[in-house]
Formats: structure tokens, C-alpha cells, sequence
């Protein structure tokens, strides 16, 4: 055991019940902040992946803005009169925890029978900087400026659709 | 050294866990708690690929940051419509919305 | 002597010999040392932290044409000391129906967002925490763990002015971390890296000349973020009683408002270390570290006074005027003018220095001197409907 190891373990074991409070906390706040824990769980897995800048990234997009908005929405439909009573999940919800089980296992048989599962990374080659290839590749013509563009333009619709989904005609 | 197996295995219970949200949860916002629970496990399985092959290609990194991007839509789109259902409906629980079983 | 060198390095090697030479685990011994500086550099900047307090209350009695603290001790320098005590010795309440576990925790994420910074601060040439090659990203993402702090504080509460404080605190947060990521690429242009002690490296003239306007919005979008006046919509007394922080008291009160301090004194060190050149002063931080350190904390000090100047001579905006300022003037204006930068940067790269800053300067003065112009003519076409609707309505009377 690396030390390496023994920190994917831990934050392995915090990101997955972090993720199970997510899907089973009744007060949805409370979910939107175990999908924070989960999040930056998730970033830490980056950093040990030896991807900085998406580690990052997730902690500004992810929490700055997604996780935020998660819970600007959680308190604008929250009845006022009473707290939402229900239970938290559908009648059918042992028929999906069936699918996700199913779901996990087929994945873990299929990736088990692959030849490189268990391989190991390779070093870096020297002199590499994974910021600089990544900016680099994002806007070089040869490499995925479209992919890119086509992003920025699925942005500025997604925020013109919902400013005029969530606008409140008078 | 970690196996590549160890981070495909936590992609898998990341996203089998969003999956069982998004089949369980009753209020949409949940539901679309656990897309992005899907979502983050594809990242990691992106990110984890890109650091086990050949990393002077970009591709791992760069679908990931694209799926940043997806997120955000979507997230923006989705609870937008969410917040348009609740002030006409006054509800967010997804069953409750039958207004095309008729 | 390797220890005026590279002190950090140096230290931190004979400790990891000592404890090794009391039979510790080489790695353990390694963890351990790097907690130990990471708990001294705590420690000062809480001890720092006191002393702002101290300062702030001198600075705005001076605004004021008071005189401040000055019973105990020289100045009044114990009473800050003694104002520790008594939020530490009052009664720590919890109210009714709140989140206990949320309500606990949002305090020491707030102070957590500041101390977390520091971790990038380079305070000399060879001392830095972590010489992330992703700095300037790290203290926009320390920001929205603040900005989490927020929301978590005022909704734990349970007390509808908490909550509202909250959203408004957070909407501003969120709306000016905009202008200030894109402000931020300004700086990375130039020194062609987003690592902070590379930037500091590459201003062998300061990029205050080199972009004045970004300068200027740095400390906007900096003093929004932190919620200060004339931003301070968290806290309108006179509408909220106190924002966000409503029902906490003694030492978690006391948490965010050190954290706040010690935010604007952080946010001070970095408009240095952005546009001021950080340690860097005519060759004087090669002499001694002591010296860079001084030579950061002193401009840290001259930022976090501007910052106090500004909240002590300005009144509080309202919030959807503060909104509209944020996205229809201060964002287009930050993108703008990063533009421009990359265009001129592209232009004049084989230039000379002197055309190169002088260039840049004037870039920056045009897209200042052409936004303010499409302003005024904006404010102009409002003043002339409001007033033309006045002249219909006189007209019926």
C-alpha cells in the first residue's frame, strides 16, 4: 500500500457515500451539499490523476456555480405552507436500485474480461505540462477548436433558454 | 502506483448510484442531482483513460472540459424549466406532472 | 548559508532529520513537517488577523475624525485582544429549528475560503506554499467555497433575513466573479503563465502600467466579492438587521468577521501581486527574504487601506443597481478589454518595451475613455425619457 493508494481509498470511500446521501437525503439542501462533498471528492481524484487544471475547474464550475444554482432552485420551490412530506423516493424505487446494481455489475464483468484493466500509468514524459498541451490542443485547428466553439455556442443557448424559461412574464 | 481498474470501478458505483437517482428520486431537482452524478462519473472514466494511454493526446482532458460545459446547460436549462413547472403547477415531483397521460 | 537562501527548505530539512532521528518514518516525517508550516503560517496570519482588527477600527475612527481604541494599552493595541476574550467567554447560541450541523459548519468554511488562499501567496522568491501552475484559477475556486460558506450560513439559520441576506450576498459573489476571472487573463497574457509566483517573476514593470483599467476592476469585482461597502448588500442594517450572519454570536460571529478581514487584507496581496509587481521592489528581495516579505505585506497593506477608504467614503447601492452595473457595464467592459489585450499583445509582440508599455497603456485609456462615453450617452437617453414623460404629465395637469 502507497500512500498514494491509501488517499484513493479514503476519498474513493467519501466520494461513493457522499453520492448515496445525494440519491437518499429527504431535504433536497442537504442533498445539493452532499453533492459538494461528492464534487470535491471528485476533484481530489483529478489531482491524484495528475489533472490540475480540471480539478480546478470542477471546484469553480461544479461548486461556484452548479452546486449554487442547485440550491438557489431548492429554496425557490419549497412550498411555504408545509415542508415537502412525501416520501423522498417513487414506489418503484427497488426496481431501480435493481438497474443500478444490474448496471454496476454488468460494467465490473464487461471491464474485468478487458485486457488492461489493471494496468498502471506511465511517468510523464520529461518536460511535459499537461496545462500547456491542454490549452494548446483546445485551440489549435488541428486539434478541437470546433468541438470547443460548438461548447461556447451551447452555452450562450442554454442561458438564452433559460432566461426565457425561468422569466417571469407579467 | 494506482490501477487503472480502481478509478474505473469508482466511475461505475458513481454512476450506478446516479442512475438509481434518477429512476427513484420523486422531485425533479433530485433527479437532476443525480444526472450530474452520471455525469461527473463519465468525467472521471475521461480523465482516467487520458492518464493511463497516451497522454501527449489531449482528448481525455478536452471531452471533460466539454462535459463541464454540457453540465452547465443543462443544469441551467433543467431548473429553469423546474422553477416555469413549479409556478404553474406548484409541485417539482416528477409523477405529478401527468398532464399528457390524459 | 543555506537557511538565508531557501529558509523554507532549509527548515523544513532539519526538522524532517530530527524527527527521523527520533526514529520516524521517513514519509510520516515529511507529512508531519508540512502540517507544522502549515500551522505556523495559520497561526501568523491569525495573529495578522487581530492586528487588522485593530487597524480597521483606527482607520475608520481617523474616517470619522474620531480617535478609536486608545484605553488599553498603547493605542488601544490590547483591545482587540480583549474583544477576542469577550466573544470567546459569550454565550454561544443555536437557534430554534436550525440546521445544527450546516449552522456549525459555515463559519469555519468562511474562514477556511481565506486561509486557503495563502496556500499560493509566494512571500519571497523561493518561499511558496504550492507553486501551482494553475494559481489564478485556485483563488476564484477558494471563492466559491466562501461563497458556499454564505449560503449554508444564511439558510441553516432559519431566519427569513438571513436567507435573504444570503441570496443577495450570493448573487453578488457569483455575478462578480465574472469581471474578475476575466480581469485575471489579463496578467496570465502578459507573463504567459497562470502560476502567481510567475507572474510575479515577469513584471519587470509593473502591469499596472501595462493595464490600469484592469487594475481598476480587479478591485471593484475584489471589494464586491468580499461584500464590502458600497457592495455590503448581505448586511443592510437598516433592511436586514445584519445579512447572513443574523443569529450566530460569540466566537462563529467572530469567525466570519475575521474571515472577512483577512479577506480584504488577502484580496490587498493579490491586487499587489497581480498589478504591483508582489514582492518585488527595485531588487530588494534578493537582498533577504525578510525584505520580500516586508515588501508584500506592505503592499498588501496599501490595498487592503484602499479597500477600507472606499467602504468608509462611499454609500451602500441598491442591489439591482449593483446587478446591472456588474453585467451590463463592468462584464462587457472586462471582456473588452481582455480583447483588446490579446489583439495588442499579438501585434506588438517583436515591439520594443517602451512602444510595447506605451501601447498597452493607450489601449487601455481608448476602451476606458469609449466606455464611459456609451454610458453617458445611455444615462443621457434615460434622463431624456424620464424627463419627457415628466413634460407629458405636466401638460395634463
Amino acid at each position: 500500500m502507497t500512500t498514494e493508494q491509501i488517499i484513493f481509498l479514503i476519498v474513493g470511500a467519501v466520494t461513493l457515500l457522499s453520492a448515496l446521501m445525494v440519491v437518499t437525503a429527504r431535504d433536497l439542501v442537504h442533498a445539493a451539499l452532499w453533492l459538494v462533498a461528492t464534487l470535491f471528492g471528485v476533484a481530489v481524484v483529478y489531482t491524484l490523476l495528475n489533472a490540475g487544471f480540471l480539478a480546478v475547474v470542477q471546484v469553480v464550475v461544479y461548486i461556484g456555480a452548479i452546486a449554487i444554482l442547485f440550491i438557489f432552485a431548492v429554496m425557490l420551490t419549497r412550498r411555504q405552507t408545509s415542508k415537502d412530506t412525501g416520501p423522498a423516493v417513487n414506489k418503484n424505487w427497488w426496481l431501480g436500485a435493481l438497474l443500478a446494481a444490474l448496471t454496476f455489475a454488468g460494467l465490473f464483468s464487461l471491464l474485468q474480461g478487458w485486457s488492461g484493466f489493471s494496468k498502471t500509468a506511465s511517468a510523464f514524459p520529461s518536460g511535459f505540462d499537461a496545462v500547456n498541451e491542454l490549452g494548446l490542443a483546445l485551440v489549435s485547428p488541428t486539434g478541437y477548436v470546433l468541438p470547443f466553439e460548438v461548447a461556447s455556442v451551447l452555452l450562450v443557448a442554454a442561458l438564452v433558454g433559460a432566461v426565457y424559461l425561468a422569466f417571469n412574464k407579467k | 502506483m494506482i490501477p487503472l481498474s480502481w478509478y474505473l470501478i469508482l466511475a461505475a458505483g458513481l454512476f450506478s448510484v446516479g442512475l438509481f437517482g434518477v429512476l427513484a428520486r420523486r422531485n425533479a431537482v433530485a433527479i437532476l442531482l443525480s444526472v450530474e452524478l452520471m455525469l461527473n462519473a463519465v468525467n472521471v472514466n475521461l480523465v482516467a483513460f487520458w492518464r493511463y494511454g497516451d497522454v501527449a493526446q489531449m482528448a481525455g482532458q478536452v471531452f471533460a472540459i466539454i462535459v463541464f460545459a454540457v453540465a452547465a446547460a443543462e443544469v441551467a436549462v433543467g431548473l429553469a424549466l423546474v422553477i416555469s413547472v413549479y409556478r404553474r403547477r406548484n409541485t417539482v415531483a416528477a409523477e405529478e406532472l401527468d398532464l399528457l397521460k390524459w | 548559508m543555506s537557511f538565508w537562501n531557501d529558509p523554507l527548505k532549509a527548515a523544513a530539512d532539519w526538522l524532517t532529520g530530527v524527527f527521523v532521528g527520533w526514529g520516524m518514518n521517513e514519509v510520516a516525517a515529511h507529512v508531519l513537517v508540512v502540517f507544522l508550516g502549515v500551522f505556523v503560517l495559520i497561526m501568523i496570519l491569525m495573529v495578522i488577523d487581530i492586528l487588522l482588527v485593530w487597524i480597521e477600527r483606527k482607520v475608520v475612527a481617523r474616517f470619522q475624525d474620531r480617535i478609536g481604541p486608545n484605553r488599553l494599552g498603547p493605542f488601544g493595541l490590547i483591545q482587540p485582544f480583549a474583544d477576542i476574550i469577550k466573544l470567546l467567554i459569550k454565550e454561544d447560541t443555536t437557534p430554534d429549528g436550525a440546521d445544527k450541523v450546516v449552522y456549525n459548519l459555515a463559519p469555519m468554511l468562511s474562514m477556511m475560503s481565506v486561509l486557503i488562499l495563502w496556500a499560493v501567496v509566494p512571500l519571497a522568491p523561493v518561499m511558496t506554499g504550492v507553486d501551482l501552475n494553475t494559481g489564478l484559477l485556485f483563488i476564484i475556486a477558494a471563492g466559491s467555497i466562501g461563497t458556499l460558506s454564505i449560503i449554508m450560513g444564511g439558510w441553516s439559520s432559519n431566519n427569513k433575513f438571513s436567507v435573504i441576506g444570503a441570496f443577495r450576498q450570493v448573487a453578488v459573489m457569483i455575478s462578480f466573479e465574472v469581471p474578475m476571472l476575466a480581469v485575471m487573463l489579463i496578467p496570465t497574457i502578459f507573463a504567459g503563465s497562470m502560476g502567481v509566483n510567475a507572474i510575479i517573476q515577469s513584471q519587470d514593470i509593473w502591469y499596472v502600467w501595462l493595464s490600469p483599467l484592469a487594475a481598476v476592476i480587479f478591485m471593484i469585482a475584489a471589494i464586491a466579492e468580499l461584500g464590502r461597502a458600497p457592495f455590503d448588500l448581505s448586511e443592510g442594517e437598516s433592511e436586514l438587521v445584519s445579512g447572513f450572519n443574523i443569529e450566530y454570536s460569540g466566537m462563529k460571529f467572530g469567525m466570519f468577521y475575521a474571515g472577512e478581514l483577512l479577506h480584504a487584507f488577502t484580496f490587498g496581496g493579490f491586487w499587489g501581486i497581480l498589478f504591483f509587481g508582489g514582492y518585488r521592489f527595485f531588487g530588494l528581495e534578493n537582498v533577504s527574504f525578510i525584505f520580500a516579505i516586508l515588501i508584500l505585506l506592505v503592499k498588501a497593506m496599501i490595498g487592503y487601506w484602499i479597500i477600507m477608504w472606499v467602504k468608509y467614503t462611499m454609500m451602500r447601492i441598491r442591489i439591482d443597481h449593483m446587478l446591472a452595473f456588474n453585467w451590463k457595464f463592468l462584464t462587457p467592459l472586462a471582456f473588452a478589454l481582455v480583447i483588446v489585450t490579446a489583439l495588442m499583445n499579438a501585434l506588438m509582440q517583436g515591439a520594443p518595451a517602451w512602444l510595447y508599455v506605451a501601447g498597452m497603456f493607450l489601449s487601455n485609456i481608448v476602451v476606458a475613455w469609449a466606455a464611459l462615453e456609451i454610458v453617458r450617452a445611455a444615462g443621457r437617453r434615460e434622463r431624456e425619457r424620464v424627463e419627457g414623460v415628466k413634460v407629458v404629465e405636466a401638460a395634463h395637469h
